[in-house]
């Protein structure tokens, strides 16, 4: 059974495996965080620019088509049939004036309105709907929408927060940051892990493992823990910025921390130093933005490269992770080239990014047969759970849990939050 | 069978042939740096989401517009990526001479890569197409851009080897 007493302690420093295998668990994930009280990452308006255009999407199982109407207003709609449960818009992307199933024709509106049925009233009048057929409760569910800077979000949910809240002012501020200026879509890459999706959101707030695990990191100098960084939550704890100054340390002190033979040259010797070069766009220093998003979006500054990745489940033991690439409609083309090139340090053949496919599979894999051990998360203490002006931190995760927990019903009297 | 096709003699297609044979064979060995000397010494390569291409977005998952980017990147997974331990198998289909654009050759061919972890399970990774141009550099033909074109845009748990 799932409840309060499989935590062993109250801050989230030792989380049961189960967790991650629990059939259980996954099922009231679904229902209570993605079908629940939460704001999940749709998409960017800059996808769908006119109107009738539409995408495909996923908030946690759930099949969703973000659309714009031919007002210009976004909307978001369950992509299941009235009738009989069909997936009703099969493409990606694209244009269109209406949704329409092809299993028996029910077609409907841009904001989700049931618009039309096939015989209806039956042929020459025999068989179709009973009159008192009410087409208007038969419509594709609307999800609320919020847009925070044209970076959508949705909730199925009645009685959640305004997004605003939901995200707070530290995390609010970082999406106003990365998307202060129109965005142009470089394009997508996808991954399939063979891992539970909560290994991956637990992963992007994991500061600690960035520099040991991604060791192109340390050995071209693009991001030590030495830097000056942290982490940031909001007030719940539920999301988090992994932040990090450019050049805020000196190679002296990362040969200290790191042994001169991890650091083993700076990224001059690369054939292609361009490839991590950070070219300074903003007042701040950040060269490392990693915004997580409970329950599922990652907003990601690595150098130059930006990037959206939504972390979609796919059963308990898969996950795809569904990146957009992105640049600004104003960058020059040597920018946009730049940024092109830095595209090689994230995604499934990322630089920097690689090793969290193979991490969390093999941690997927080999906490499978004992659900009642735990993992130890204690870097940078454990107890209270507060934002870091450190990087050898995992305090994030305890967060994450934290939230987790009071969301599924399992937080247990006392608990940190 | 287009006029360039018909136009090349039975030797220069034995050369393309082995030219791709030799291609796939060096990665499934992982010799990289044999691999890395049948590109030419200005080339490009680039792996591409078939969803990408058919957008017309320029991200790939591996962009190497330059042989020093493709050399970094050799260096990087011989220095400091870890991955799923596991060997390749390319099957490479017979490629297609498509063109001539001034001295290279158009050419085209579909692949299959099948990775097989430590323990024996082999699993289908990758299948795409090759869309190349291949150039006659120091007495021999050599890949000047090659774009991969990836089918299976859903990468199965990591890229870390090329393709």
């Amino acid at each position: 059974m799932l409840n309060a007493a499989i935590w062993p302690t109250f801050d989230y420093s030792r989380v049961p495996y189960r967790l991650y295998h629990d059939p259980e668990a996954y099922q009231r994930e679904q229902e209570r965080i993605f079908r629940g009280p939460t704001w999940n990452f749709l998409g960017l308006e800059a996808e769908i620019p006119n109107p009738g255009d539409f995408r495909t999407t996923y908030v946690g199982d759930t099949p969703v088509i973000v659309n714009r109407d031919a007002n210009g207003t976004i909307y978001a709609l369950v992509n299941r049939c009235a009738h009989r449960g069909a997936m009703v818009r099969r493409e990606m992307s694209g244009n269109a004036g209406e949704h329409t199933c092809i299993y028996h024709q029910w077609c409907y509106g841009l904001d989700g309105r049931l618009k039309s049925i096939p015989f209806r009233r039956g042929i020459r009048g025999k068989g179709g709907l009973d009159p008192s057929f009410d087409m208007a409760v038969h419509g594709l569910r609307k999800l609320r929408v919020a847009s925070v800077n044209g970076a959508l979000f949705g909730t199925l949910a009645d009685d959640v927060e305004p997004v605003e809240d939901y995200l707070g002012a530290p995390v609010l501020a970082q999406l106003r940051r990365l998307f202060e200026r129109p965005v142009t879509i470089l394009g997508y890459n996808r991954q399939r892990i063979r891992a539970n999706w909560k290994l991956y959101a637990e992963n992007t707030r994991d500061n600690y493992h960035a520099s040991l695990l991604h060791e192109f990191l340390v050995t071209f100098g693009l991001d030590r823990s030495t830097q000056v960084g942290g982490v940031k939550m909001d007030a719940r704890h539920r999301h988090n910025i992994t932040w990090a100054e450019a050049e805020s340390d000196s190679p002296e002190l990362a040969q200290e921390a790191y042994g001169a033979a991890r650091v083993r040259s700076n990224y001059l010797s690369l054939k292609e130093p361009e490839l991590v070069r950070f070219r300074r766009e903003r007042a701040d220093p950040l060269n490392i933005a990693i915004t997580s998003v409970f329950p599922s979006a990652v907003f990601v500054q690595i150098s130059n490269s930006l990037a959206v990745r939504q972390i979609r489940p796919r059963g308990i033991d898969e996950v795809e992770i569904f990146q957009t690439m992105l640049g600004y409609a104003d960058d020059p083309p040597d920018l946009t080239l730049h940024r092109l090139r830095q595209a090689n340090l994230v995604g499934p053949a990322g630089l920097v990014s690689m090793e969290d496919g193979e991490a969390i599979e093999i941690a997927h894999r080999a906490s499978k047969p004992d659900r009642d051990s735990t993992t130890v998360i204690e870097l940078g203490g454990a107890g209270v759970i507060s934002d870091r002006d450190y990087r050898v931190t995992d305090v994030p995760l305890r967060g994450f849990w934290s939230y987790y927990a009071e969301l599924l019903g399992i937080e247990p009297a006392g608990a940190v939050r | 069978m287009t006029e360039a096709a018909a136009g090349s003699s039975a030797g220069d297609r034995f050369a393309l042939y082995d030219l791709f044979a030799v291609y796939g064979a060096l990665i499934d060995a992982a010799e990289f740096d044999v691999w890395l000397s049948l590109f030419a010494a200005t080339c490009t390569y680039h792996i591409v989401p078939r969803e990408n291409y058919e957008r017309r977005l320029p991200a790939g998952l591996v962009y190497c517009d330059s042989r020093a980017v493709l050399e970094d990147r050799i260096r990087a997974l011989r220095e400091a990526n870890k991955y799923n331990i596991h060997t390749d198998r390319h099957l490479i289909g017979l490629p297609r001479l498509t063109g001539e654009e001034g001295e290279a050759k158009l050419v085209e061919a579909p692949f299959a890569v099948y990775q097989t972890d430590q323990e024996g399970e082999t699993r289908l990774f990758a299948t795409g197409l090759y869309r190349d141009r291949i150039v006659v550099e120091a007495g021999g033909l050599k890949f000047r851009d090659k774009l991969v074109l990836l089918d299976t845009f859903a990468v199965p748990s990591l890229l870390a080897t090329p393709l």
